[in-house]
């Protein structure tokens, strides 16, 4: 974390009051950067403005990497490598023996679109394994809920505090 | 319990002259290119019917289907869309009467298994493996689940209409259950008899061949003309200024549910296929190689229409969220569709009638017009006869608050 940058936390107990709270500071004008929460909260992404997720993008292009991939292990081992007598059709084509090829196009598909995707998000939470993650307050995978607010420099802190408890922050923490 | 009373904005909606015109005009366009048709190509008219007739009835039977699920799963966010798929079955009081007709009258001239003497040892037509499917293939029994198929299906759309059109004027959730009761009954007997009837009506066709796909594979294509159908009513009630508590989260909805059936419908066209190509009999490839050798122009384009083509185009959030995209997309799945339907039903018949000359056009798209005029006719009056969002049920602002 910068030095330079100051934030505050607003730990809350409510789903919904962490939600109005969102929906509040951020029309005041405070730079509500993240909420942490136990579980999803629905109607959160639209509070906090978050833009949408291009998540969906990447497993697209894994999807179209794996049916390459798997496309061309399969032309490899049974049409190049080894001709393959498939089901009694010695044709060793790989079109007119696409259909028995489908279902393993598919699965490797899937196991890229799938795999990737995972790895995409892990990568962009920075949670891989060995990465000592961020964690604000262990509360916030229990019953409460952490609000990030990010602090500019025209801005006064303790008027910022003041808004989060009366908005309904059961503790405040300061970094 | 006390109900939240909604008002909904701009609820009555009016049969104009203008649509009855149209309606009328594809009726009259369909009821001439079937008089020209008997007059010209008589076996291949009765299969022309038969097609049209299908596509719509399974499109009204789906909306039943769908109709019912949303009871059984206690589905909120369909609430303020109900309507449409309540108006759409309605069409089953009249496509399964004309079914009947069709089969009873047409019946010899689609299936060779109606032949005379072809379970008869001593007659010169007879053949062994109809004779031994002759249990289950006769007449008597076959015009009995008919009429069976035509209670049970028109049994399960007038009651959940009945009950969703009582629930307006009484209120209360007692209706709401008395549904889901009817739902539940529905869904199960449905399940039987939408795969018997898909071998009677269709997989009968080809005799000698048989499916183990066959009902479900029916079943897809079914349910993807219904939620398509679903989906283009929405647009064309909200591009009128209905329906305004249907946001495009409900579209969304709908549009992944054309997607993800036009994945279920390839995943069992496939499955089907690769099994038969597989293990090469005789029995079973027949069908894949009739249609492979004389008709491979309808039976590629409609695998492209119905799997390529939506799985491209429907793919992205923002699509499912767009009136021309859904529209555009519904149009091509339709075709598709009907295009399914022709591969699965007119060369089966024409190979019957020792025939392979196939052609797609006037007789074909004007007996199909006729039924559509039928099919919007009745959809126009139901949607015209009642509010078009439910005003007592229970789950109506939870549809409101519906977002995704």
């Amino acid at each position: 974390m910068d030095s330079h940058k100051k934030f505050i936390y607003g730990i809350f107990n409510d789903e919904h009051t962490v939600l109005h709270a969102v929906s509040h500071l951020r029309h005041d004008g405070i730079d509500v950067k993240d909420v942490v929460s136990p579980y999803p909260v629905h109607g959160m992404d639209t509070a906090l403005g978050l833009e949408r997720t291009r998540i969906s993008i990447a497993s697209f292009m894994f999807g179209v990497t794996g049916t390459c991939l798997a496309l061309l292990m399969i032309w490899y081992m049974n049409i190049f490598d080894w001709p393959m007598d498939i089901g009694g059709k010695p044709s060793f084509a790989m079109f007119k023996n696409l259909p028995a090829f489908i279902p393993v196009t598919f699965e490797a598909t899937v196991l890229c679109a799938a795999h990737g995707m995972v790895i995409t998000f892990l990568l962009r939470c920075k949670i891989l394994p060995g990465v000592e993650p961020e964690v604000i307050d262990p509360r916030s995978s229990d019953d409460h809920f952490v609000m990030k607010i990010r602090v500019w420099e025209d801005q006064d802190e303790n008027k910022i505090k003041e808004m989060l408890k009366h908005s309904g922050a059961v503790e405040i923490k300061v970094s | 319990m006390k109900n939240i009373q909604v008002e909904t904005t701009n609820a009555t909606y009016v049969f104009s002259g203008r649509s009855k015109m149209i309606c009328f005009i594809l009726m009259a366009i369909g009821i001439i290119s079937i008089i020209a048709q008997f007059a010209t190509h008589y076996e291949q008219a009765w299969a022309n019917i038969l097609h049209a007739n299908f596509f719509f009835m399974g499109m009204a039977l789906c909306a039943a289907f769908f109709v019912a699920v949303q009871y059984v799963a206690r589905a909120g966010w369909s609430a303020n869309i109900m309507r449409i798929p309540e108006a759409m079955m309605t069409w089953l009081y009249v496509a399964m009467p004309v079914m009947i007709i069709i089969l009873i009258a047409g019946g010899h001239h689609i299936y060779h298994w109606m032949h005379d003497g072809i379970t008869d040892k001593a007659n010169p037509h007879y053949d062994s493996i109809i004779a031994g499917k002759s249990p289950y293939l006769n007449m008597p029994f076959f015009y009995l689940r008919l009429i069976a198929y035509t209670a049970i299906w028109c049994w399960g759309a007038y009651m959940l209409r009945k009950l969703s059109i009582a629930e307006d004027t009484e209120g209360g959730n007692s209706n709401y259950f008395k549904a889901t009761k009817v739902a539940t009954f529905f869904v199960i007997l449905f399940a039987v008899t939408s795969s018997t009837a898909a071998w009677d009506i269709i997989m009968s066709i080809d005799v000698h061949w048989y499916s183990t796909m066959f009902g479900w594979y029916t079943f897809a294509g079914m349910f993807i003309t219904a939620l398509t159908g679903m989906a283009m009513w929405i647009v064309y009630l909200k591009s009128k200024g209905h329906l305004e508590e249907v946001t495009e989260h409900h579209l969304h909805d709908v549009g992944k549910f054309m997607f993800a059936f036009s994945i279920f419908w390839t995943y069992l066209w496939f499955a089907q296929y690769l099994l038969q190509w597989y293990s090469n009999i005789p029995e079973e490839v027949v069908y894949f190689r009739t249609r492979l050798d004389y008709y491979r122009w309808p039976l590629w384009i409609a695998v492209f229409l119905n799997f390529v083509f939506p799985f491209l185009i429907l793919m992205t959030r923002d699509a499912k969220r767009k009136f021309f995209i859904l529209v555009f997309g519904g149009t091509i799945i339709l075709i598709g569709h009907w295009l399914d339907n022709f591969n699965m039903i007119i060369p089966g018949v024409l190979s019957n009638n020792h025939s392979f000359h196939w052609h797609i056009g006037l007789y074909e798209i004007g007996t199909t017009l006729g039924f559509l005029g039928g099919f919007l006719y009745m959809v126009h009056s139901k949607l015209a006869s009642a509010v078009l969002i439910r005003k007592n049920h229970p789950m109506t602002v939870e549809s409101m608050h519906h977002a995704i």
